[in-house]
């Protein structure tokens, strides 16, 4: 099993559903978020001005940094190649902070470092993940990439696509359509 | 008009400017590390070559200073940690590709021969000050816990252990010293996301720089004129080397991708270039190389004033790294 997402640039309104759908899931704390938008604005004004969104969150690379450079392992993938971190071995030292080339993590109050998760707890119920559930122009798109039918594995043959920062190689898993 | 705006919803008081999530107690650790790391090294050298008595400074009275910072670098380690309480979790676990596992595990096995050798000699360390500094208000300190030591159960048939065994722990010693030196770059360097650091020159460069910095320290401590010229020269090929791996080090950058060349620049034009080039390399490697020659020629230089410059230098260095470090980065947005 290989979990992934697909993100619609073209279909973003960038209205932050998302960011709110996940700090409401998963307790994040006022003033912290584990996903969140970028507005993108390029070109000449006034002939050919560009904007765009994206909705970004941890990109679960296939090669991944931040469990590389963990001192205790409190880092970890699990099934799925979902990148997840155990509160209770996590000593908060930032080493993953410093190795994500998405600064996709932060850390958390208590102390711990946090993250997405791709909603790991609502998965194993059989749903989707709480910021693709509640997406208004549904750009997002989560699946199983290990699976040729699921939708994820479907528009990423159909479409162009790119990922940030391939240069890390990291192989993130967090698609961007064209 | 030409427009770029990236606006990213992370940009919220609690996360980015948190992201940066190291700094001073990190570059001090790193300095004291290195430092540490120099002294233990020379100490068990010098002793291996013959001269634990026409060198008492290094081999016998200055590691002593050794185990004090490397308590404190400790301490400013763990004041660094977010999940403080869980700190023991780094000694539940060795993580081999982790160079923060290993370096905590390099400190702690390296505190056993750092603490005991200096124990070892307190005798001679008494000695030593009373003939030197014998209004030094240490020594009173020292001979009560020298006194203490001899009456304490098991730990006189330790120190009996190891002063018979000293040559061997000599060069264990060495070789954790060198891996204490190395450690304090590669812990940086083993950062993919940080182009500035993500460097295999780093290791050597902190290893010579912390080196240097013992030496510089040894130099300025000791009162034997022998002893400091052989310092001095030896700090001067250490500056040697710490400007060809500078060079080197720019020269890996510049013929690299785009993230490299652009961290590159924040030392070559950037924001960080006035205090790289004037106070690291300029105040801290080449003005002091060029009073230590003065000084081999017969000039009179107080020898405070090189050593200090190097020991500022090194530290500044830390500090640059670290916050150049991390201000590098890929394109993200």
């Amino acid at each position: 099993m290989r979990y992934a997402m697909a993100m619609d640039t073209r279909k973003c309104v960038g209205c932050s559903d998302c960011v709110v759908a996940c700090q409401t899931e998963n307790n994040v704390p006022l003033g912290f978020c584990r996903d969140w938008i970028v507005e993108a604005v390029k070109g000449t004004y006034p002939d050919t001005v560009q904007m765009h969104f994206k909705s970004e969150r941890c990109m679960h690379c296939e090669n991944t940094p931040c469990v590389r450079t963990c001192p205790t392992g409190a880092s970890h993938v699990i099934e799925g190649g979902i990148v997840k971190v155990t509160h209770d071995e996590c000593i908060g030292c930032g080493a993953c902070i410093e190795s994500c080339p998405y600064d996709a993590r932060y850390v958390h109050p208590e102390g711990y470092v946090d993250k997405c998760t791709f909603c790991d707890h609502r998965l194993e119920q059989g749903l989707n993940t709480a910021c693709v559930d509640v997406c208004p122009t549904s750009c997002l798109i989560f699946g199983d990439l290990d699976d040729p039918k699921s939708d994820v594995s479907i528009i990423l043959k159909e479409k162009d696509w790119y990922v940030l920062a391939p240069e890390a190689g990291t192989n993130p898993q967090l698609y961007f359509l064209k | 008009m030409e427009e770029i705006i990236n606006v990213s919803g992370r940009a919220v008081p609690h996360i980015y400017p948190h992201l940066e999530i190291w700094g001073g107690p990190i570059a001090l650790y790193l300095f004291f590390g290195g430092l540490a790391a120099g002294l233990l090294f020379f100490s068990s050298f010098f002793y291996l070559k013959g001269k634990a008595d026409t060198m008492p400074m290094t081999v016998k009275v200055a590691p002593i200073i050794a185990p004090i910072i490397i308590i404190l670098g400790l301490m400013l380690l763990l004041y660094d940690l977010h999940h403080i309480l869980y700190f023991w979790q780094l000694f539940l676990h060795f993580r081999i590709e982790s160079p923060m596992s290993w370096g905590a595990w390099t400190l702690s096995v390296i505190m056993i021969p750092a603490i005991l050798w200096p124990l070892s000699y307190l005798d001679d360390i008494i000695e030593y000050l009373k003939e030197n500094k014998s209004n030094c208000k240490m020594i009173g300190l020292l001979e009560w816990a020298n006194n203490l030591i001899k009456k304490l159960p098991v730990l006189p048939t330790i120190m009996d252990l190891f002063i018979k065994n000293r040559a061997l722990v000599a060069y264990v010693t060495i070789g954790l010293s060198i891996v204490l030196g190395v450690y304090t770059g590669i812990l940086l360097s083993a950062f993919n996301a940080r182009p500035l650091w993500n460097t295999a020159i780093l290791g050597p460069l902190f290893l010579t720089s912390g080196v240097s910095t013992a030496a510089a320290l040894l130099m300025w401590m000791s009162n034997d004129h022998k002893e400091r010229s052989l310092y001095s020269r030896i700090d001067l090929m250490l500056i040697a080397i710490e400007l060809f791996f500078i060079v080197h080090m720019f020269m890996g950058f510049l013929s690299s991708g785009i993230a490299q060349v652009e961290a590159a620049q924040l030392l070559l034009g950037g924001p960080y270039t006035v205090v790289f080039w004037v106070l690291v390399v300029g105040m801290g490697l080449v003005l002091p190389a060029i009073l230590e020659i003065m000084e081999l020629r017969g000039y009179h230089i107080p020898i405070a004033i090189p050593a200090f410059l190097i020991l500022m230098g090194g530290l500044l260095f830390r500090f640059i790294m670290v916050y150049a470090g991390q201000a590098s980065g890929f394109h993200i947005l």
